[in-house]
């Protein structure tokens, strides 16, 4: 090897990041292949089957976790899509707007849900749902979800937004499109892969929410989180291992996704 | 008042008029939601408590009184400093602290690693780093909770490499909480250097390697300076999450290693249900936080300003 | 060429325009008569207010003052989709996620135009900019010259009936900017579209321009035909701006029908053209470098020292240090027939008739 080095490389930097993989990913390694394990003592490795995926899909507590699994869709569902039209329409104003009354306070209040710690949030919202008498269940779970899904829908909608310059917008109204029209036919179109995204961030972070609907969800009612944190409870049991690995495949998916999304919206825009 | 008012006055800007409107959605859902619950949680942790949750409407200090003082079992000693409560934040100040430190060490060679490849290659380890955060993080503690159970895979491994004799005991133990935080939060640590890695100018280390600078010590005199606020940003997304953090501690440790997260939680949840002072702790933390923000937001305006 | 007789009906009428962003004036009281078919120039260097102009023509800068009037309409209280007023912008501004056909299409089916209608017009636009072959593609697919047509052409289907053009080469390279101006200037006779062009590129103006408004802090410094602001500039900023010039310290004696009666440095006095009367006293004389001949030291007006030359390819390019201390450029052409005099050479400067002119200021 010759003297001449690249300065940009650092010994033992490559081994550290394989370490950092290492821990990332044994975990969910591990749990993924026990997921498959025939044998009810979850230690002991009784060879492939699919027993467990069984399990969820038809076993005793099916029903529970069947129910559990929709209501944790439709709430990510609903709180995605409505968080997504509120940043939206909070990234035009704070991205557009030259002049915008207390856009610093703005920003600091929609980034609000990424500073206050969750479980502050949890005992807020609690609190403030048993103080106005709002009885606990769906509804409330799916108001908190839409409250901290905003900032997550927001940032990648404000940052494509940052990347569109406005003489778009000027050129199209320049060629007689009126604000609205200048909106829908060209504004909208060049943010759809910020849109999309940020719909997929609130999304997953809807999904993976345990903390606050663990507060807010009352009796009665579980979403996927909440189900799984009762069983583990318990003690860990296999069937919790291939409801993991579902939803870790659900994630894994969606992250591909969202990245074959951006890399489209790279490749449109790129001049 | 929109319609005609507007168009006549919209040739310059073309939300304009409008943008107060389009940011309404935000105000109201996020302070009716949000900002008020907090001032309501403000007001409940002076409010007196109501034994099965819930509280009597009358002033108390008895929540903040609670934190601080041990007044004996009846209430009739001459207070004395409480240390239960302020043992427990101490130790979670620690666990984030520590947490924080373990995620930068491994977190910024990694950033570094990343940012000096090829771009084509940079998108991919830079997908494997987030796709463990973006699966459940509930799903990921619990599988760290059973890879490192006394009996689970990485005791039986380390076994039968023949490197240990017995299994570790981790469970349970502040060091299983500290592996756990850190395992939550890395990618955190990550992602922001890499974003400040990213713009390094490398013709920076060449102009230092020029001047007779050695490796490390461009590392240590020009990079790090250059990455510094992508390592302040990581270590404020990985201490603050660490320091409220409830489900490390509470599927990894036990009774020994509670943090504030879980005396939060047990106020509500548990048997205790003691709501003002529950929202009293959750006063603290909150009151903690929003004091690491506040030094983190100054020093981002000074040095956007110079 | 032939339709180009003195057409003077006026199709822009700007009348005491000011812009002010707080405490900032970018156009103070900008009154200008731009006439119907004409390639009009504003020209000046970054933040001379000509772009805030030409945003203010479009629409998309609120004046603070004053009126814009196009064939006699008031404009300025109008959105820009109100106005038929088209813009070509610096950057093009083409829609990416739209086909170059549906691009050009834009404005005509805004205008409501039927379907077919529109489509006839846009084979006719990208006819005219010879850009047929490539109806199809998206901007990004095309190269920078290829987008600067299609952004001429959506600009130019709605048929408007004025044309901004906001630095639209200035992102093109060298060779192709030259090659464009020419087929800008021809796409503008074969229009007969009012053309006003933004520039900070003085060749570009006066290659193309019918007439140049040289503009600076806000204030337009003079208006002419290119010929008029090259040869006789107002004043010291034009003569400075436009081309090269040597801007002597002369004492003005007497001004009168045009003409001014100056003394030299060095005492000897000349009689040249004045572009507004001066009062009697000091003065600055413009004078182009390529119109002054070096000659023997006796007898000529200007005197000196050569103090250095410098090889331009087809010029030569001679400093002179004057006994005031003043140092003059001239610019000789290259030939074997003439020799540049050495370094530290006494000689003597003879100016053209008419070379010198008296500014305004």
């Amino acid at each position: 090897m010759s003297k001449v080095a690249d300065m940009r490389r650092f010994p033992g930097f490559l081994q550290l990041t394989l370490l950092c993989l290492l821990v990332l990913y044994a975990p969910l390694m591990v749990v993924m292949a026990y997921s498959f394990n025939d044998n009810t003592s979850i230690t002991i490795w009784g060879g492939f089957s699919l027993r467990w995926y069984e399990d969820v899909f038809f076993g005793v507590e099916a029903p529970k976790f069947k129910q559990a699994a929709l209501n944790s869709l439709t709430i990510a569902v609903m709180a995605a899509t409505c968080a997504t039209v509120i940043a939206v329409s909070s990234a035009v104003a704070m991205m557009r707007a030259r002049r915008l009354r207390g856009r610093t306070a703005s920003f600091a209040l929609i980034n609000l849900p990424l500073m206050v710690p969750e479980i502050v949030t949890a005992v807020a919202s609690l609190i403030f749902f048993s103080a106005i008498g709002f009885t606990t269940g769906y509804a409330t779970i799916l108001v908190a979800h839409i409250v901290f899904c905003i900032p997550f829908a927001y940032l990648p909608i404000a940052a494509r937004m940052q990347s569109i310059e406005d003489t778009y917008e000027q050129a199209a109204m320049d060629l007689y499109a009126t604000p609205a029209q200048a909106f829908r036919l060209v504004l909208l179109p060049l943010m759809m892969p910020g849109i999309f995204s940020g719909f997929l961030l609130a999304f997953i972070i809807s999904l993976d929410d345990f903390l606050i609907t663990n507060f807010v969800k009352g009796a009665g009612i579980e979403t996927l989180p909440t189900a799984i944190f009762g069983s583990v409870k318990q003690g860990i049991k296999p069937n919790i291992m291939a409801i993991s690995t579902l939803l870790l495949l659900v994630s894994v998916g969606f992250v591909t996704l969202s990245y074959l999304a951006s890399r489209m919206g790279q490749n449109k825009t790129k001049t | 008042m929109a319609g005609g008012m507007a168009s006549a006055s919209n040739s310059a800007g073309i939300y304009k008029g409008r943008a107060g409107l389009l940011i309404l959605p935000s105000w109201l859902v996020i302070g009716f939601f949000l900002l008020l619950p907090v001032c309501m949680m403000l007001i409940y942790s002076f409010l007196t408590k109501e034994f099965r949750g819930g509280v009597i409407w009358e002033f108390s200090l008895a929540a903040y009184d609670q934190f601080f003082f041990n007044r004996g079992l009846f209430g009739d000693e001459p207070p004395k400093i409480e240390w239960t409560y302020i043992t427990i934040f101490w130790r979670s100040l620690w666990q984030a602290g520590l947490a924080t430190a373990f995620c930068l060490v491994i977190g910024f060679p990694t950033a570094w690693f990343i940012a000096t490849r090829v771009p084509r290659h940079r998108t991919v380890w830079l997908l494997l780093i987030t796709i463990p955060y973006w699966v459940n993080l509930l799903i990921r503690t619990v599988s760290m909770k059973f890879l490192i159970r006394d009996t689970g895979p990485l005791n039986e491994f380390l076994l039968w490499l023949g490197m240990i004799g017995e299994p570790i005991h981790l469970i349970n133990t502040n060091l299983a909480v500290q592996l756990g935080l850190f395992y939550s939060y890395l990618p955190f640590m990550v992602l922001p250097i890499y974003a400040s890695a990213e713009r390094y100018n490398f013709a920076l280390s060449e102009a230092a390697a020029d001047l007779y600078a050695g490796r490390w010590t461009i590392l240590r005199l020009i990079i790090l300076p250059a990455v510094k606020p992508g390592i302040i940003a990581g270590s404020i997304l990985v201490f603050v999450p660490s320091l409220g953090a409830f489900l490390a501690p509470d599927l990894l440790g036990g009774a020994k290693t509670f943090m504030i997260g879980s005396l939060i939680e047990e106020q509500f949840k548990g048997n205790a249900g003691n709501w003002p002072f529950g929202a009293a702790v959750s006063m603290i933390l909150l009151s903690i936080v929003m004091t690491v923000l506040i030094f983190y937001a100054r020093n981002q305006t000074r040095r956007e300003a110079l | 060429m032939l339709q180009r007789t003195q057409d003077t009906t006026v199709a822009v009428d700007i009348d005491r325009v000011t812009k002010n962003y707080g405490a900032f004036t970018a156009l103070s009281g900008v009154s200008l008569d731009i006439r119907d078919n004409e390639f009009f120039t504003l020209l000046g260097p970054s933040g001379c207010g000509k772009t805030t102009l030409l945003r203010s023509i479009a629409g998309f800068e609120e004046i603070s003052d004053g009126a814009i009037r196009l064939y006699g309409d008031d404009i300025a209280g109008l959105p820009p989709h109100q106005r038929p007023v088209n813009t070509v912008f610096q950057q093009y501004a083409l829609f990416p996620h739209m086909t170059v056909a549906q691009n050009v299409m834009f404005g005509l089916l805004r205008l409501r135009k039927s379907d077919s209608e529109a489509q006839t017009r846009c084979a006719e636009v990208l006819e005219l900019v010879q850009l047929s072959p490539f109806a199809q593609r998206y901007p990004n697919q095309l190269s920078g010259g290829q987008q600067q047509r299609v952004a001429l052409a959506r600009a130019l289907a709605p048929k408007p009936k004025l044309l901004l053009l906001d630095e639209p080469l200035s992102a093109l390279d060298l060779k192709l900017r030259q090659a464009v101006r020419v087929e800008l200037k021809q796409i503008q006779k074969e229009t007969g579209i009012t053309f006003i062009f933004v520039t900070h590129d003085q060749e570009e103006a006066l290659t193309m321009s019918d007439r140049i408004a040289v503009m600076s802090a806000g204030e337009v410094q003079q208006v002419g035909t290119p010929r008029d602001v090259y040869e006789a500039p107002r004043n010291r900023f034009v003569a400075d701006f436009i081309g090269e010039t040597n801007l002597l310290d002369v004492s003005v004696t007497s001004v009168a029908d045009g003409q001014a009666l100056c003394v030299l440095p060095g005492g000897r006095e000349i009689i040249c053209p004045a572009a507004a009367v001066v009062d009697p006293g000091p003065g600055h004389l413009s004078v182009r470098p390529e119109r002054m001949t070096l000659t023997a030291p006796a007898d000529a007006l200007l005197s000196g020292r050569v103090e250095n030359h410098v090889y331009l390819g087809t010029d030569m390019q001679v400093m002179v240090r004057l006994e005031d201390n003043e140092v003059l450029t001239l610019r000789v052409q290259n030939s074997d027939a003439v020799s540049v005099p050495d370094i530290g050479t006494q000689v003597g400067i003879a100016l053209e008739a008419g070379a010198a002119r008296l500014l305004a200021d």
